[in-house]
């Protein structure tokens, strides 16, 4: 569909590499800004609501062509090369993906490896009802959302005050040169993570070892269960709290400094234009991380929480994938084990759309766009 | 300096001397770890046990740890086999990425549009750890290499971020090349890619260190651990080690009662921690353009 191209082309040409010709001035705030609403376009596109279309009527039409599509056959016979080539990323997925997400049947059964699935008894929801009278589940689950609640709290804003700070920086080298050290530990895995905390603040860390060099006794914050909340938090803002900050960061560059410009001619001083020009620039990105960690508040990691469970102990440190973990592939209760992990994706996509149905009323972007 | 605009109120001296400070603290604290390991393991064995533990100030230089460490043996073995999990896996992954990206990549293509949401439905739905783990078994891949590599070998974020980037590119470039009757495959290895290094260079960035880093998986689906990845006997060796001598050294309260091998512990960290410092210096300058594409879609 040749006139579908055609109508595609400003479109791309105004976030091409080259980006010359386009009505927009050629700032480059501009042009990030462009990007983004492109970008968005393409999220829900892909969602196939037929209603975007319907919202954006009253603007220019993206997708021309769509009236008189060709006959299949011609299609196929002009794709096929394409669709051959998208065929072992999506057969992956498929079986990794799809396969698995069937095989949750057993959680209504009382599986056993033995039979298989297919004569395998079913039971209905019996292991649903035991799950929900088993204390360590719900001790896992409270655990869980704990974490979640203080990371929400002391972990969520750091990444967005880190971004205003390295913005703020006027000299591009100090800039990049402070930027390539924060984001480094979050290539780091989970076990270098927790070593090197051990190293320092565990019962024979630097920590430690400074202490009795000088006379006194040794602290291990490392297998205390009191200080474990603000222990992970601590980890997971060394790992990823820099990390973090590049969508912020990419969020700011799209603020236009005329805003800036306008309200310091107004009289604003530094803070009054963060309060007032920053942080709402910045507040589509933040609903939508919002959004995201809330539907991934069962989520908070498996290796964190297994590498250090033996140390702290299971009252502090189970969460539910521990939980779902041990349970199953010590003891062989694959139904059980099942349940509990369904209980668990069920639970994090209602949250998700929940949070997202929240951020349209509040009349905020979300992830994919209201229907 | 010099990009300052004129409207902008200079900056205070206490306000400067704050940000300076705050970001060189910043970075101490991301550096120092990394830097009393480093030095740790390079330490000749008195200078371990002189000061009582890890080493902050430098006292003399020894290979000792790592000449232990590469004589064969668990360590070198669950080297190699990270390196070779990381090469492979990388390649597998990256392969597939970046044809499914161009594949999808052409407005109004045949199915491209169920097939990118079913793609991007595998962000909405995690298939769990337990149907997951039984599918392994049953194709048999349990204690077999390629159970680190398949499962999640496809990264449906890695994909769309892919795929922007490949839209981003003038429809005309490969339109021209189709006139001219060129296959798909060769405009996508003769013009595309050429034009793509650096997201290509931050993809497989992301795919190498998930691989490099792969702990899950392997505690799930290797139950030999003769075929351990590093990770595995990084915890096995210093995380487990230390917990194991650490009684007896609070006991004795003594600083001369740590464990000898603290510098051949703190040698298998730097081992795991190398490749990421080592690769990370070439593609970090890719990072803005390659990740903003992507971030910004969330």
């Amino acid at each position: 569909m040749p006139e579908n191209r055609t109508s595609n082309v400003p479109a791309g040409d105004l976030t091409s590499p080259a980006g010359a010709g386009t009505a927009a001035p050629p700032t480059p705030p501009a042009r990030r800004t462009g990007d983004k609403a492109r970008t968005g376009d393409k999220i829900r596109s892909s969602d196939q609501t037929r209603s975007s279309d319907k919202v954006r009527a009253g603007g220019k039409p993206r997708i021309g062509g769509r009236a008189r599509p060709r006959p299949l056959r011609q299609r196929l016979l002009r794709d096929w090369q394409l669709l051959l080539m998208t065929l072992p990323a999506v057969g992956l997925l498929a079986l990794f993906h799809y396969v698995p997400l069937l095989g949750n049947v057993i959680a209504f059964q009382d599986y056993s490896p033995h039979v298989g699935i297919a004569e395998s008894p079913w039971i209905g929801f019996a292991n649903f009802q035991w799950l929900l009278t088993d204390q360590s589940f719900w001790d896992a689950t409270l655990n869980t959302l704990t974490i979640t609640a203080f990371q929400l709290v002391f972990y969520f804003p750091i990444p967005i005050f880190l971004a205003i700070l390295l913005d703020s920086v006027m000299s591009p080298r100090v800039r990049l040169f402070v930027q390539s050290i924060v984001y480094m530990p979050h290539f780091f895995s989970w076990v270098l993570v927790v070593t090197l905390f051990q190293q320092i603040l565990g019962g024979a860390g630097l920590i430690s070892q400074t202490l009795r060099a000088n006379g006194y006794d040794g602290i291990d914050i490392m297998t205390n269960p009191d200080t474990f909340l603000l222990l992970v938090t601590a980890e997971s803002v060394w790992k990823d709290a820099g990390w973090g900050t590049i969508i912020f960061l990419a969020a700011l560059a799209a603020i236009s400094p005329n805003l800036y410009e306008a309200a310091a001619v107004d009289g604003a001083n530094r803070w009054r234009r963060m309060w007032h020009i920053t942080l709402p620039g910045l507040r589509p990105v933040i609903v939508l991380l919002l959004i995201l960690r809330l539907g991934d508040a069962l989520n908070v990691g498996f290796e964190q929480f297994f590498l250090q469970r033996d140390a702290v102990g299971r009252e502090a440190a189970e969460v539910l994938d521990t939980f779902i973990f041990w349970r199953t592939l010590v003891t062989g209760e694959w139904s059980y084990g099942a349940a509990a992990g369904l209980v668990k994706g069920v639970v994090g996509l209602v949250l998700i759309l929940v949070a997202n149905k929240v951020a349209h009323r509040f009349g905020e972007q979300g992830i994919y766009k209201k229907s | 300096m010099s990009t300052r605009p004129v409207w902008e109120e200079r900056p205070s001296l206490p306000g400067r001397l704050t940000k300076g400070l705050t970001l060189s603290l910043i970075a101490l604290v991301v550096l120092f770890p990394i830097y009393i390991v480093t030095l740790t393991s390079l330490s000749p064995a008195d200078a371990v046990n002189e000061a009582g533990g890890l080493v902050v100030v430098p006292d003399g230089f020894s290979l000792a740890a790592y000449r232990e460490l590469f004589s064969g043996g668990v360590v070198t073995q669950s080297v190699l086999v990270s390196l070779g999990i990381t090469a492979v896996g990388t390649a597998v992954s990256l392969v597939c990425t970046v044809l499914a990206a161009y594949g999808l990549s052409r407005p109004g293509s045949l199915f491209h549009r169920p097939l990118l949401f079913m793609i991007l439905l595998t962000f909405l739905f995690t298939p769990g750890m337990i149907p997951s783990y039984l599918l392994v078994k049953s194709l048999g891949m349990i204690d077999s290499y390629w159970s680190l590599i398949l499962p999640g070998a496809i990264n449906a974020f890695n994909l769309v971020v892919m795929r922007a980037f490949f839209m981003n590119i003038p429809e005309e470039v490969p339109d021209s090349a189709r006139i001219d009757g060129a296959s798909e495959f060769r405009i996508l290895t003769r013009i595309v890619l050429p034009m793509s290094k650096g997201v290509i260079a931050v993809i497989g960035l992301f795919y190498a260190v998930g691989y490099w880093n792969a702990f899950f998986n392997a505690i799930l689906y290797l139950n030999d651990n003769a075929k351990w990845p590093l990770q595995l006997v990084m915890r096995q060796y210093v995380q487990q080690g230390q917990s194991l001598t650490l009684g007896a050294a609070v006991d004795t309260s003594s600083a001369g009662a740590l464990p000898p091998n603290l510098a051949i512990q703190m040698a298998i960290v730097v081992l795991a921690l190398l490749p990421v410092l080592f690769i990370y210096p070439f593609v970090q300058r890719h990072f803005t353009k390659g990740v903003i594409i992507g971030a910004v879609k969330g």
